[in-house]
């Protein structure tokens, strides 16, 4: 029997029970969210289980929702079942106070440059990472740029008239 | 209706078999000529002057366009494009810069030997362009001293070669004692050099 969405949400809740929450499909793909403590419990869950098999992270990145108080980062994990073509995506949320996540490179080598490029654009650090440090912005740099407070412009010109550009 | 074809019929008659620069202004007579040590040397270097392109995005297209047969910056006495900082006069930045490549543009600068120019060719080179943004360096004068301004989107080849006749201009006309006094120097020490 071909595995479907339906198969997955009912094994995770078996598994994790009430844990879990927020089950949605948006585009089609299976999404949930867990508490940031048991990541690495679902990843590993989802990797070893025999029938589900998501064995391949596709993508690891971060959000800011500064709105929502003691929640503000999110770590958005995609994976994928080669065997079945299926994918699954789930968020942990975390304090911007807090940043401490645990590191999936244990499970998925995939997740080094992933994780530096979270922790480089949001902060979030990723504890137990082998080496954790910016991956693409100069390493000077002390602020992290993707969060919502800092303005996308570069903020070191001194020869922009806003009027000009209608800000 | 569709627009008529025009080729270029005009048949000029060809001067001289080989073209020559004009002599600079000076006295002569039988058997001599004298003028500035000034103006010979500068004739001597902005007819050979070797370009380092530093080509990072569509600007560099546009540059390869320029070397092209069609627009042939071979004719400005830049035949020979040198990949290696230290034989070459021109360091040409053409693309954007982002923040992390601006000190590799200012080790590429540093391996220069003077006299150097440099010209910024394109919006993201001379201001950052359209990429206001917090990775990309907001124009190369910030690491290093630039000597013309190439403006465009990217600048068409017939604009990067006035941008290189302008620096014919000035390499022509500069000073011989220029690159040692101290305006220069001064220059030089506000990009943090030597």
């Amino acid at each position: 029997m071909a595995l479907t969405n339906d198969i997955i949400k009912q094994r995770l809740i078996e598994k994790f029970g009430e844990q879990l929450s927020n089950f949605s499909e948006p585009y089609g793909i299976l999404t949930f969210e867990a508490p940031k403590e048991l990541n690495l419990k679902v990843l590993n869950f989802l990797y070893d289980d025999e029938e589900l098999k998501f064995r391949f992270m596709t993508d690891l990145t971060g959000v800011h929702y500064p709105s929502e108080a003691g929640r503000e980062l999110a770590v958005v994990y995609h994976l994928h079942n080669m065997v079945d073509n299926i994918r699954i995506r789930f968020k942990v949320f975390t304090d911007i106070n807090k940043l401490d996540v645990y590191t999936a490179t244990g499970l998925f080598s995939a997740a080094n440059w992933m994780e530096r490029e979270t922790y480089d654009f949001f902060g979030i650090k990723f504890v137990g990472h082998p080496n954790l440090k910016r991956i693409l912005n100069v390493e000077e740099m002390d602020y992290f740029p993707l969060r919502k407070e800092f303005p996308l412009e570069d903020q070191t010109r001194i020869d922009k008239d806003d009027e000009m550009f209608g800000r | 209706m569709s627009r008529p074809v025009s080729y270029n019929l005009i048949n000029k008659p060809l001067e001289a078999d080989i073209s020559i620069v004009n002599m600079p202004d000076g006295h002569q007579g039988e058997g001599f000529f004298a003028t500035t040590l000034n103006s010979v040397i500068g004739l001597a270097r902005k007819n050979s002057i070797w370009p380092l392109p530093f080509a990072t995005s569509c600007c560099g297209i546009e540059f390869m366009a320029t070397m092209g047969s069609h627009y042939d910056l071979a004719r400005f006495g830049s035949e020979r494009v040198g990949f290696s900082p230290r034989q070459c006069d021109l360091l040409m930045v053409m693309g954007t810069i982002a923040k992390k490549m601006g000190p590799v543009v200012k080790q590429v600068y540093l391996q220069m030997a003077e006299p150097r120019w440099v010209m910024a060719v394109g919006a993201c080179a001379s201001s950052g362009g359209i990429f206001d943004t917090y990775s990309v360096l907001q124009g190369i004068d910030q690491v290093i001293p630039v000597d013309v301004y190439v403006p465009g989107c990217p600048p068409r080849p017939e604009a990067i070669i006035d941008g290189v006749m302008r620096i014919q201009d000035l390499v022509g006309k500069e000073s011989l004692r220029r690159r040692n006094g101290e305006q220069y120097k001064a220059l030089l020490e506000s990009y943090g050099i030597q």
